[in-house]
């Protein structure tokens, strides 16, 4: 008895250890960043690397707005990945209610399209979708990067498959009570799905903020460029500006993970059912 | 009695018709914008690389033409090998490691949110910022930190890593790992917390230890998980673009033949060379190998269900 309760102390320390040089390896990239942001370009290859600057230069946090138009590239950002990701979850969630709850001519037809063009990359079709928003006057607009990413056929999917899961029952009762279909959705549908409108956020978030290809081929105006993009441009400008570049990326990374640490909560739970169980 | 029954079936048709009506009205307003703009390029797709097009002048029919001429030009060939090269590698890699995690951050420990947390960073994060950082910590020069460790601590000669055509993709490899591997984590987080307990107490009672639970339980019960996860993997691996263009791209984002990616190859001919008749050929060369992977797969799977 007392063995087996060595054991599983072992067993307990092996874990941890394990655990933390994950951490590690997962953080220190992180870490290196925020020092690296709070120093003289000349000091960010100094060996031994100090982790925490002894005197943080501030000042590359001052200077960064002003080297780049980072406002306006935040902006522009934000702008888009608030409309996609607001659009997103309103079209997906409305059109998954009908592909769950609602019986309707052509719904597995339908449903095998949205589900078969997961499969298809979306640089398989780019190039036409360029040329065909072009044809439409959309090439260097924001409209454009919001079309691309508002109707995706995942985000459907997905909320389709937590609908699933809710008894249908609920509906049925609804339905005799007089409740409309669009009462059904906005009242009790809803309400109930927050772990799947939460992994569905942070996957629009994180997907329209971090976006690159997308706005690398259609915008060309500097006033209407990305974080993503600007960020870039001055990575390639600037390539010896250590401590502006790494002050530049801890900004750009703040929102995604406060977005991400506010809904991680529901996270998990929203996978599980949006990815494998069919 | 025969018209009140007609008159009945009136009545179901029409209440037919009109749950039918509701019904599209909820689907429209997402299913216009996927037609329009997914559906109708992916058709599109499939016309120009048939064709010779350089986007102002007509387009003109070429058949087969630009097929062969992608398979002669050697950035084509490299770019094929390169994200074949990079698919066999980070696939199983990142299966297996994140597998591992998921079963390590499924135990009941202090600190689990944490850590769940933390694996889950690196997959939110813009590309672009921790790849700068990773250019600074994987610099070839020798005072990088990555370098110091080889040399200090494992003694052995530092490397070049992006920076030379041998370690390019090593380093491209490492980066997706590290990168990605915590989204599949959640997934099979999700599919581990889908397993019954009850499976592992009747094995416990039956004197099973950890190993053959592991090998008899999870990994049996984890079949459709792996069979998503495998899925997804391979087809993120295929379409991988900005991985390379920026560990491997010049200030201009050019990259060499010994980082080319079929992507990047895609993009050039496009936006760059303005060939898209060319480009939409290797995008349905790209399209053809994911979906044969993907059928591969799904044989794979539905082998399993019969056994």
């Amino acid at each position: 008895m007392k063995s087996k309760k060595r054991n599983r102390i072992i067993g307990q320390v092996i874990v941890y250890v394990l655990l933390i040089l994950l951490a590690l390896l997962m953080l220190v990239p992180f870490v290196w960043m925020l020092s690296a942001s709070l120093k003289f370009n000349k000091d960010v290859f100094v060996i031994p690397f100090e982790w925490i600057p002894k005197e943080p230069r501030w000042q590359n946090y001052i200077d960064i707005w002003t080297k780049i138009p980072l406002a306006k590239f935040t902006l522009n950002t934000a702008k888009l990945t608030i409309i996609v990701t607001f659009l997103q979850l309103l079209t997906s969630s409305f059109a998954a209610y009908a592909f769950a709850k609602l019986e309707f001519k052509g719904r597995n037809t339908l449903f095998l399209a949205y589900v078969a063009t997961i499969a298809v990359p979306w640089q398989v079709y780019m190039v036409p979708q360029f040329m065909f928003m072009r044809r439409l006057g959309l090439a260097d607009t924001h409209l454009a990067i919001i079309i691309l990413q508002a109707f995706s056929a995942f985000g459907v999917f997905m909320m389709r498959q937590f609908y699933e899961g809710i008894p249908d029952s609920l509906c049925e009762a609804a339905r005799i009570d007089g409740m409309t279909e669009y009462g059904i959705y906005a009242k009790i549908m809803l309400p109930l799905s927050k772990p799947a409108l939460s992994t569905l956020i942070i996957f629009t978030f994180v997907n329209t903020w971090n976006d690159f290809l997308g706005p690398l081929i259609y915008l060309t105006t500097e006033s209407k460029k990305t974080l993503q993009i600007g960020l870039k441009m001055f990575i390639s400008q600037y390539s010896a500006e250590y401590g502006l570049i790494m002050a530049a990326s801890v900004l750009s990374l703040i929102p995604v993970f406060i977005v991400f640490i506010s809904l991680q909560k529901y996270f998990v739970a929203g996978i599980t059912t949006g990815s494998v169980k069919g | 009695m025969a018209a009140q029954l007609s008159t009945m079936e009136k009545n179901m048709k029409k209440r037919q018709r009109r749950r039918n009506l509701i019904a599209y009205s909820f689907i429209a307003p997402n299913f216009l914008g996927f037609a329009i703009f997914t559906l109708g390029p992916i058709v599109l797709a499939l016309l120009m690389s048939f064709a010779e097009w350089d986007g102002s002048n007509a387009m003109k029919f070429i058949g087969l033409k630009n097929f062969v001429e992608i398979f002669k030009d050697d950035r084509f060939l490299a770019s094929l090998r390169n994200t074949v090269v990079y698919s066999i590698f980070t696939v199983p890699i990142t299966l297996v490691i994140a597998l591992g995690l998921a079963i390590l951050l499924n135990q009941k420990i202090k600190g689990r949110n944490f850590f769940r947390t933390v694996t889950f960073f690196p997959y939110v994060a813009s590309l672009v910022a921790v790849a700068a950082v990773w250019n600074m910590l994987f610099t070839p020069a020798k005072g990088g930190i990555v370098n110091q460790f080889l040399m200090n601590v494992l003694h052995v000669a530092p490397l070049k890593w992006a920076a030379s055509s041998s370690t390019v993709m090593l380093t491209i490899i490492m980066f997706s790992v590290w990168k990605n591997m915590g989204y599949y984590m959640v997934i099979y987080l999700a599919g581990l917390q889908g397993i019954s307990e009850d499976l592992y107490e009747a094995a416990s009672l039956d004197g099973a230890n950890s190993w053959q639970k592991f090998r008899h339980i999870t990994v049996p019960q984890l079949k459709p998980t792996t069979f998503f996860v495998t899925i997804m993997l391979t087809i993120n691996c295929f379409k991988v673009y900005d991985i390379v263009y920026m560990l491997a791209g010049g200030s201009n984002g050019v990259v060499n033949k010994s980082a080319m990616v079929l992507v990047y190859y895609i993009y050039e001919e496009a936006f760059r060379n303005w060939k898209l008749g060319k480009a939409s050929a290797s995008a349905l060369v790209l399209f053809a190998i994911v979906l044969v992977v993907t059928l591969i797969q799904f044989k794979g799977e539905k082998n399993y269900a019969n056994d």
